[in-house]
């Protein structure tokens, strides 16, 4: 109930009309614009662009899960993208088994089971084909994964770039695990065509809009429960463990459970971004875990500002609508671009555009 | 690597939260008079023995000056006690019962021992009121901060605290915009918001003016009696305003104790400080 009763305080009241502003857009302007204003109408919105927003919701989501680890208690993990893809390959093998029979070779197990001529499931995809089971493990796989990491990592005291090459280590090392095809998640290719979810047709306009509301509400949860986290003393000390963590120590707190307690918790909120984005995007292979991918990440969260959850939310937007606009426009300069932003931004916004706004307004 | 082994074994868990199930503040027992001893303490790094089967004890409510050359020892004492570094030999007892030499860090701070780094050492992004808001003796485990509401009877303690440092009119700006002194000034602050029964103050007077200096040694002295502290100190004009019990530690174990005085004109004190 104490939580309940914080919850208005979390924001003033310009913060919650934003907050009320951004939930009607997703969900009631953009449904009502995809799904009751007719095609042909300048205002209807086509799925190409519901495509692009939901996945930078989901983006929005792992910049706000490394926010929290990164710009409020000091941690840079590099590693992030591996969570996200945990939560995806949770979701899909869930996915692959909704396939049924309907597979390029007619048979009851995915097509590439069938392609390395394996005749059953192996052991770890025991109950893959309940749904309440998949979303157990979106949660779980990779919260767990996130706290045997952190346990042992805090508990050495690894800590600032250390810390960081490891957690790209990791995802490294996952991302050839999954490459290899006796891993039985499909090797290189991953897991695609995806047919249905509960029974729904994940090509239905309806189907793919309601995974796109519920993304949005889930990302506004997610902003609320990081802003709770943030306001509360415990943000505090997390700040102070940022701060001078040997002083926290001495002051009588365990810094390492609140190490560990946060970045397990922003492990599950990427898996659950994860999950969401191969529901929209229909495919997850172990590009996912590429150490490029989990420093883009960090990129987002450096563009808007570390250390304000509205500048992860501003960056990810950023970043990736200039990427859906580069890679289109000019490929092969995308990375180019991204490289000059991350540079420019380093140098001459250290706080990231809100510090810019921030100093701005004074 | 040994201190993460201790660590885990005498741990609740992750997530254990809240005081310790081995023992608790109220239980050190300071019937014998002795709120600290210190009993054949040896460190080594490397071959070099910072400290040297050193033994001390400090009674209940005792304001102990230590004094030494650079090297012999001082700081190595202090991370010995607080359980920053962990001894090849010997035992630190806080009362009769509770052997510091076992416990993590945060337990021993929970405990009641303070330290105050040589180094002002306070949460410079936060302001100087939820700075002494951390430093506050209460639950500290991870439910208790994420659950946790300010109440009046904190407000008035942290009020009073500000009074006491000086920094009522600062209490909203960041503690990082603060003046050396005042930050030292801050740091103290934030150990006795622990209600601590021993204080470990490294060169507390260090970088501050002649006469925050002097408000220093006052405020020390204000505190002896209901604080058992030690303070290690360069500045001799400073331990002199003391003018409390003198510990001379020399490579790393006890070369004389007694009055200022005794000290200065002591023969082995006066080579060991200029050579020969």
């Amino acid at each position: 109930m104490a939580v309940l009763s914080a919850i208005p305080g979390l924001y003033q009241r310009r913060g919650w009309f934003g907050v009320a502003g951004f939930a009607a857009v997703v969900l009631l302007v953009i449904p009502f614009l995809r799904l009751v204003v007719p095609p042909a109408s300048m205002l209807h919105v086509s799925d190409y662009y519901v495509l692009l927003i939901g996945k930078i919701m989901c983006y929005a989501m792992v910049a706000l899960a490394l926010d929290l680890v990164w710009g409020y208690a000091g941690i840079l993990s590099l590693g992030h993208g591996l969570f996200f893809a945990l939560g995806g390959y949770s979701m899909g093998m869930y996915l692959m088994r909704e396939i049924g029979n309907e597979g390029q070779y007619r048979s009851f197990l995915p097509d590439f089971m069938v392609f390395l001529d394996w005749k059953e499931f192996p052991w770890y995809w025991a109950g893959s084909e309940y749904f309440v089971l998949a979303l157990l493990k979106i949660l779980l796989v990779p919260g767990l994964l996130a706290f045997v990491f952190g346990w042992f990592a805090f508990r050495s005291r690894i800590k600032g770039v250390y810390f960081s090459i490891i957690t790209q280590a990791l995802t490294f090392a996952f991302m050839l695990l999954f490459f290899r095809n006796d891993t039985g998640f499909g090797g290189n290719n991953g897991f695609t065509d995806f047919k249905r979810i509960l029974g729904f047709s994940l090509a239905h306009p309806a189907t793919r809009m309601s995974v796109f509301m519920i993304t949005g509400l889930l990302l506004i949860l997610t902003l609320l429960l990081c802003r709770y986290i943030v306001t509360s003393k415990f943000g505090r000390v997390l700040a102070a463990i940022r701060d001078a963590e040997s002083r926290t120590m001495f002051s009588g707190y365990n810094t390492r459970d609140y190490k560990l307690f946060v970045w397990t918790l922003s492990a599950v909120i990427c898996a659950i971004a994860g999950a969401l984005y191969v529901l929209q995007v229909g495919i997850i292979n172990p590009s996912e875990m590429s150490p490029a991918n989990s420093i883009e990440i960090a990129i987002w969260v450096a563009v808007g500002g570390r250390g304000s959850l509205v500048g992860a939310l501003v960056g990810a937007g950023i970043v990736n609508g200039a990427k859906s606009y580069f890679t289109v426009a000019w490929p092969d300069l995308w990375l180019y671009c991204l490289g000059a932003l991350f540079v420019l931004v380093t140098l001459f916004l250290p706080q990231g555009v809100m510090g810019w706004r921030r100093s701005g307004s004074r | 690597m040994s201190t993460a082994t201790i660590n885990s074994e005498l741990d609740g868990g992750p997530l254990a939260t809240g005081i310790s199930h081995l023992v608790t503040a109220d239980r050190v027992d300071v019937s014998h008079g002795v709120i600290l001893y210190i009993e054949g303490v040896t460190v080594s790094f490397d071959g070099f023995r910072a400290l040297n089967d050193l033994s001390l004890a400090i009674d209940a409510g005792e304001l102990r000056c230590v004094i030494g050359p650079n090297g012999a020892g001082k700081t190595t004492m202090m991370d010995v006690i607080t359980g920053k570094t962990r001894p090849d030999a010997g035992t630190v007892f806080l009362g009769q019962t509770v052997d510091l030499t076992k416990l993590p860090e945060y337990e021993i701070a929970r405990l009641g021992v303070g330290r105050k780094f040589q180094k002002p050492s306070v949460f410079e992004n936060l302001s100087v009121y939820e700075n002494l808001e951390l430093a506050i003796k209460g639950p500290k485990g991870v439910w208790d901060t994420l659950f946790h509401r300010r109440d009046s009877m904190q407000e008035d303690r942290i009020d009073e605290m500000l009074k006491q440092i000086h920094l009522k009119e600062r209490l909203r700006d960041q503690a990082g915009l603060l003046s050396h002194g005042q930050k030292q000034w801050l740091e103290i602050g934030m150990l006795l918001m622990q209600e601590p029964q021993v204080l470990l103050l490294d060169e507390p007077a260090a970088g501050m003016s002649d006469e925050e200096t002097e408000r220093t040694a006052e405020l020390f002295l204000s505190l002896e009696g209901k604080h058992s502290l030690i303070v290690v100190e360069h500045d001799m004009a400073f331990v002199a305003a003391l003018a409390r019990k003198v510990t001379v530690l020399h490579e790393g174990s006890v070369l004389v104790e007694g009055s200022m005085a005794t000290v200065q004109n002591d023969e082995r004190v006066i080579e060991v400080y200029l050579g020969r």
